[in-house]
C-alpha cells in the first residue's frame, strides 16, 4: 500500500516541495521549472519598510505559497492548507497525516533547523520541507535544498513549525488534493496562463517598488546609499542584496535561470520558436545578475569604495531591468494557444 | 551560465549540502548541476556574521558599562531584533525596550525573566548574572 517517497533536490524550497508532492501523486511530467513557470514564480520586489537583519529586503520571486497554489489551480487540483494556534493540535494533525501515509509540505523557520549549515540559520520563516514518515520519535524529512533525506525530532519539529517573527509559519501544513489526470491540452493552457500572469505582473504591477520598476527602484537607491549611510553600512546593504539573490534555496540570478529553463521546456508543449529566443534573454539576465553580484562583492569585500563603483552596480541593475522588460513584453504579446 | 562555469568554492555549505543550479550543457540545453559554493556569496555571508558579532560585542560592552540590561546582549546573540523578540515573548516592543534599562531589569519578576530565559534558551541565573 505504501508508496515509496522519492527525494528530489531543487534550487528553491517551495518549487521543490510542489514538484516532489505532485510527482508523488503520479504527475510524472512535473519538473521544478514547470512548477515555477506555471506558478508565475518569477518576480521582483524591493520592500523599503521591511528590514531583514538590519538591511532592506528584496525578493526575486513571488510571495511564499503563491507558486504552488497557482500551479495547482491551473493543473486542476487544489492545495489544502492548515494553520494552527495550538502546538498540540498542529502535532496531532501532522502525525495523523503521517499515519495515513500522506506526505505533506510544512512551512518552517530555519533558525532551529539542526541539519542546516549553522551560518545559514537566521530567523527566516518562509522555508519549506516535506514530512513523509516517522521513525520512532523522529520525523522523516525531505528538504528540497538538501542533497538527501533528513530527520527531525518531535521537539525540533514543534520549534521550527512555531518559529515566530515575520512570516511566522503557525504550524502551516499543506498538501495537494483532488488530483486528476491531466492531458497535454491542460498543460499547454497552464503554461500559457503562467507566462501571461508573470509578464503582466512584471510589466504592469502598480507602484514603484515591484516588477521591472522595482529593479530600477533598487538601482536608484544604490546610487544614494554611500552618501546617505556611509561606506560601511552601504557595503553591508549590498551584501544583503547579494545574499538574498544567491542564498541557498533562493537565488535572483538563480530564478532567472530557472525561468529560462522553463521557457525551454515549454517548447515541448507549445510550438513557438520565439520561446527559445526569449529563454536566451532570461539566461542573459541571470548572467548579468551574477555579474552585478560580483561587482557588489568587490565593494563589500572592501576593495572598491568610491561612488563610481556604486554607480556601476546601479547601471547594471538598470541594464537587467531593460533586458527583462523587453523579454516580458515579447512574452506578453506571444500567441500561445 | 554554462555548466563548466559553475563555481566550486569553499563555503558554509561544506559537509551539509550543495546548491543545485540550472545551467546550460554543451548542447546549449538546460540541465542541473551541484555547486559547493561561490566566493562572492560566501563573503556576503561572512560580512553579515562580522556585523552580527560586532553588534554582540557592543551589546556586551553596554551591559558591562551599566548602560543596558543583559536582554539586549542575548537578543543580539540570538540574532533577534525587537520585532522577533516581541513575537517570542509576547511583550510589546516598548516594554522590551524598558526591560533593557538596567534599573528596570533589576526589578523584573522571575516570571518575566523566565519568559526571556526560555526564549534565549538559558537559565534565569545566566540571564541575571551576565555582566558583559
Amino acid at each position: 500500500m505504501e508508496k515509496l517517497f522519492k527525494h528530489i533536490q531543487a534550487a528553491h524550497c517551495e518549487n521543490g516541495v510542489a514538484t516532489s508532492l505532485l510527482r508523488y501523486h503520479g504527475m510524472d511530467f512535473i519538473t521544478e521549472p514547470l512548477v515555477f513557470g506555471i506558478g508565475s514564480g518569477i518576480f521582483y520586489i524591493h520592500i523599503p519598510f521591511l528590514m531583514v537583519n538590519g538591511a532592506p529586503a528584496v525578493s526575486y520571486r513571488t510571495m511564499p505559497g503563491f507558486i504552488f497554489s497557482r500551479a495547482a489551480k491551473l493543473l486542476g487540483l487544489s492545495v489544502t492548507r492548515k494553520k494552527f494556534s495550538s502546538e498540540e493540535r498542529a502535532k496531532f494533525f501532522l502525525d495523523q497525516k503521517v499515519k495515513e501515509g500522506v506526505p505533506v509540505g510544512c512551512q518552517v523557520g530555519v533558525y532551529n533547523l539542526p541539519y542546516f549549515p549553522p551560518e545559514y540559520r537566521f530567523h527566516f520563516n518562509a522555508h519549506n520541507l516535506i514530512v513523509f514518515g516517522k521513525e520512532g520519535k523522529d520525523y522523516l524529512v525531505s528538504d528540497p535544498v538538501m542533497e538527501g533525506f533528513n530527520k527531525l525530532s518531535e521537539e525540533d519539529m514543534i520549534k521550527v513549525r512555531f518559529a515566530k517573527g515575520p512570516f511566522a509559519p503557525k504550524g502551516h501544513v499543506y498538501f495537494p488534493e483532488n488530483i486528476k489526470p491531466v492531458n497535454e491540452t491542460i498543460i499547454k493552457k497552464a503554461i500559457a496562463k503562467g507566462i501571461k500572469r508573470a509578464s503582466r505582473d512584471m510589466l504592469y504591477v502598480p507602484g514603484p517598488i515591484a516588477g521591472i520598476s522595482g529593479i530600477n527602484y533598487t538601482a536608484k537607491h544604490i546610487r544614494k546609499w554611500r552618501e546617505k549611510l556611509g561606506p560601511k553600512k552601504a557595503a553591508l546593504y549590498l551584501g544583503q542584496i547579494v545574499r538574498m539573490q544567491e542564498e541557498i534555496g533562493t537565488g535572483g540570478g538563480g530564478f532567472r535561470f530557472i525561468y529560462a529553463a522553463f521557457l525551454e521546456e515549454a517548447t515541448n508543449y507549445i510550438n513557438n520558436d520565439k520561446l527559445l529566443k526569449i529563454s536566451d534573454e532570461f539566461t542573459k539576465a541571470g548572467d548579468l545578475w551574477r555579474t552585478s553580484a560580483v561587482q557588489m562583492g568587490r565593494i563589500y569585500k572592501g576593495r572598491l569604495n568610491e561612488q563610481k563603483y556604486y554607480e556601476e552596480c546601479a547601471d547594471m541593475l538598470n541594464e537587467i531591468a531593460a533586458i527583462e522588460k523587453e523579454a516580458f513584453k515579447e512574452l506578453h504579446k506571444l500567441k500561445l494557444d | 551560465m554554462k555548466k563548466e562555469e559553475i563555481p566550486q568554492d569553499k563555503s558554509a555549505l561544506e559537509k551539509y549540502t550543495r546548491d543545485l543550479l540550472y545551467v546550460k550543457n554543451s548542447d546549449g540545453k538546460y540541465t542541473t548541476a551541484l555547486s559547493t559554493g561561490w566566493e562572492v556569496k560566501k563573503v556576503a555571508l561572512d560580512n553579515a556574521w562580522e556585523d552580527i558579532n560586532e553588534r554582540v560585542k557592543e551589546a556586551a560592552l553596554a551591559v558591562k558599562n551599566g548602560e543596558k540590561s543583559p536582554i539586549l546582549y542575548f537578543m543580539e546573540l540570538k540574532l533577534m531584533d525587537l520585532q522577533i523578540l516581541s513575537a517570542y515573548t509576547g511583550f510589546w516592543q516598548f516594554t522590551i525596550k524598558r526591560h533593557m534599562k538596567p534599573s528596570v531589569f533589576a526589578g523584573l519578576s522571575d516570571e518575566k525573566l523566565n519568559k526571556y530565559a526560555k526564549v534565549f534558551d538559558i537559565t534565569i541565573n545566566e540571564l541575571k548574572n551576565f555582566k558583559g
